[in-house]
């Protein structure tokens, strides 16, 4: 099974890829709303996108108040 | 026939196959104009359907295929009148638009709703008139209406309850979650999952193979193994129009049209 810090890692690499932005400015600790520049709907891409990398369901309302990569990796590790 | 282009949808008969294309921004909102331009559709389909043996339903926006019922419409047309006048209104245009949806529904040649990235509410409920859903990868299927006090409106539970198990519809229902085409399959409800961008050319083939058989075999097909479920979507519009009469709801629709916060489609 995977670490956590893998498990962060493949998500800030498949955040920067689908936002098309530099993976070295992303850190865990960023807004991803604000860090991607991102809405609701392009949220709702992102987790579609990570539920099939990890092949695993994310109910959205797990995703509610989460705004920051480390707490999000944290949400998608619990369900690997 | 000649091809349709309206605001909110255009159609043509393209090898065979109708073409019906949801082209309004922000991502499809079902509000008054695209209801006016379904019922010309649905106004004119059996003569369409003379010309051809499938028809297909996507959207030409990049945001996906439809977010469901114009909330901001309605919120707005609902603060302009009385109650009562509200409600009345509300109900004729759940009427208006089951009739459509019916009609769709009930159509003799087979039909297709090629999906990708939001398909949201009365957004699922359009696809589920249709006899096939392909989904493409970045599909995201829901049902949030519980959220704003409502149950879904325009034939969702029905068409649901005939298409899957009642325990699948259950925990869409009352969780309000989303999910993604995978998941769809899984549960029944995506014939195929196309890789992102393919719906479309994967729903054209579908359609030429389905187009081989003798019509009037697939429609008698149809009409057996698709019944429509009458008695349960005129139940659904007397709930819809009980529930709307809530305060709740107003304070939903108002919070979700004022809303600024970055996850407004999160239940």
């Amino acid at each position: 099974m995977q670490t956590q810090q893998q498990t962060l890692d493949e998500v800030l690499e498949l955040a920067a890829a689908q936002f098309k932005i530099p993976r070295e400015t992303l850190s865990a600790d960023d807004d991803f709303f604000k860090k991607l520049g991102i809405d609701s709907l392009q949220a709702l891409s992102l987790l579609t996108r990570l539920e099939q990398h990890f092949k695993i369901e994310l109910p959205d309302y797990e995703m509610q108040g989460v705004s920051d990569f480390r707490t999000l990796a944290e949400r998608i590790q619990s369900r690997l | 026939m000649k091809p349709f282009q309206g605001q909110a949808l255009s159609w043509a008969i393209k090898d065979r196959v109708i073409e019906l294309v949801l082209r309004r921004e922000p991502c499809n909102e079902i509000g008054s104009q695209c209801l006016e331009e379904l019922e010309r559709f649905a106004s004119v389909l059996p003569e369409l359907e003379q010309n051809a043996h499938s028809l297909i339903l996507y959207s030409d926006l990049a945001c996906g295929f439809c977010a469901g019922a114009d909330l901001r419409e309605l919120y707005q047309r609902s603060q302009e009148m009385k109650k009562k006048d509200a409600i009345a209104g509300v109900r004729k245009f759940l009427e208006r638009l089951h009739h459509v949806m019916n009609t769709l529904d009930a159509c003799p040649i087979p039909t297709i709703a090629a999906v990708h990235g939001i398909v949201f509410g009365g957004g699922l409920e359009l696809a589920l008139t249709c006899d096939l859903i392909i989904a493409d990868k970045t599909a995201r299927f829901c049902f949030p209406e519980l959220r704003l006090g409502l149950i879904p409106g325009f034939g969702g539970i029905p068409r649901l309850k005939r298409d899957l198990g009642n325990a699948v519809v259950r925990d869409l229902l009352l969780t309000g979650r989303s999910f993604n085409s995978t998941k769809a399959q899984q549960i029944g409800l995506a014939s195929q999952v196309v890789a992102e961008g393919e719906a479309l050319r994967v729903a054209r083939a579908t359609a030429a193979q389905m187009g081989k058989f003798d019509r009037n075999t697939a429609a008698a097909a149809k009409k057996f193994i698709k019944p429509i479920p009458y008695d349960d979507l005129r139940r659904e519009i007397e709930i819809f129009c009980e529930l709307f009469s809530q305060p709740a709801v107003e304070a939903g629709l108002k919070k979700f049209v004022e809303s600024t916060s970055a996850q407004p489609y999160l239940p």
